[in-house]
């Protein structure tokens, strides 16, 4: 037998909790791709390899 | 043979998830994350060498993760003493806004990503003294620490004395003489800063059980060490002009700031408890946070002007 209560269902408060978590995630997700690519960049023009 | 069917169809509020953004955001202790921020952009303008602009804000970047990760694992660690006393009872885990298992996720996989990411990208020596900073300060001060002895402060106040060290590494690749001046500055100012704090907030550090200096040896004693460890300030300001690190302007204003510091420690130690007593302890919290604020903005005004700086004595 099972005793565990139900899970509560999202309220409509939390799920716009959520939407605007996620919508902070993917913002912070994109800012570190374009981290990676300009550092990569960087680095790259440190090694000379744009002079090539 | 009947399979139970389990519907998804509802979404279902499990334990936790219902910290907003600005709950997370205030996991990373954003007012102490200035504070970091800010002595470690001192910290990597006063090192002699360069760096690339783009390399000097990842540095500063991974450095503020980092932080902000210690943050979070130490409000992680010290949930119970936060919900007992009123400064931090509106943190994000007493409030119940953030789980403590969500904070500890969320501060381990900054804490590695911001090592990974500076050890890579800038140099394997800041990031591993990065590593050492961030297991000092959960470790070492929150775990042990803090709980165990009134010297919590002294001893973990090199935590936050090495942010303008690590980006000084980032720039030259090994710990010398300018950076250690440095890291003495915050962690010379550390004492007197907190115990003022406790002075004033002392109930709340005996309800939590946290031994602090107030509590532990009394407040008379309490004064003194402030007193004492405000005039150990004097050596160890005076320090960044002999190493190279500074020059004329710092030691004006550095001298002046100090002069003030003093005074302010003086009262602390002259007012006895009462009302004037407390405002001294006040004044001196107040005064201190400031006073690092400008120690600090002294070094950058002169390596902003390129100002010249005294000679290094050790050389």
């Amino acid at each position: 037998m099972n005793n565990k209560s139900p899970p509560k269902p999202f309220s409509p408060e939390d799920l716009k909790r959520r939407r605007k978590r996620a919508a902070v995630m993917a913002w912070c997700l994109v800012a570190l791709i374009a981290l990676f690519f300009v550092t990569t960049l960087v680095q790259l023009g440190k090694l000379g390899v744009s002079k090539m | 043979m009947t399979i139970e069917r389990t519907h998804f169809s509802e979404p279902t509020l499990a334990l936790g998830g219902q910290g907003t953004a600005g709950d997370y955001f205030a996991l990373l202790k954003p007012r102490v994350m200035s504070l970091v921020i800010f002595t470690a952009i001192v910290g990597l303008f006063a090192a002699p060498g360069y760096i690339h602009p783009w390399l000097g804000f990842i540095t500063i970047l991974c450095i503020a993760l980092g932080a902000g990760a210690s943050g979070a694992l130490n409000m992680w660690y010290d949930a119970d003493i936060d919900a007992v006393m009123k400064r931090t009872q509106q943190r994000p885990i007493p409030s119940g806004a953030i789980q403590p298992g969500e904070a500890l996720g969320f501060g381990l996989t900054l804490a590695v990503a911001s090592v990974i990411m500076f050890g890579l990208f800038v140099n394997w020596q800041a990031a591993a003294l990065l590593a050492f900073t961030i297991f000092f300060y959960v470790v070492i001060y929150s775990m042990v620490l803090k709980r165990w002895t009134a010297q919590n402060i002294v001893i973990g106040g090199a935590a936050g004395a090495f942010p303008p060290m690590i980006s000084w590494v980032a720039v030259t690749h090994q710990v010398d003489l300018g950076s250690i001046s440095l890291f003495l500055l915050i962690f010379m100012w550390t004492p007197p800063h907190f115990w003022a704090l406790a002075l004033f907030r002392e109930g709340d550090y005996e309800k939590a059980g946290v031994p602090m200096l107030p509590n532990v040896v009394g407040r008379p004693e309490t004064r003194k060490q402030i007193l004492i460890y405000s005039l150990l300030l004097v050596p160890t300001v005076a320090l960044p002009c002999f190493t190279g690190t500074a020059g004329l302007l710092y030691a004006v204003g550095a001298g002046l700031l100090t002069s003030l510091f003093l005074k302010h420690a003086f009262d602390v130690y002259r007012l006895a408890d009462g009302p004037a007593g407390d405002k001294a302890c006040k004044k001196l919290f107040g005064f201190s946070i400031f006073w690092l604020f400008a120690v600090f903005a002294l070094i950058l005004i002169e390596r902003i002007a390129q100002l010249p700086a005294f000679g290094n004595i050790f050389q």
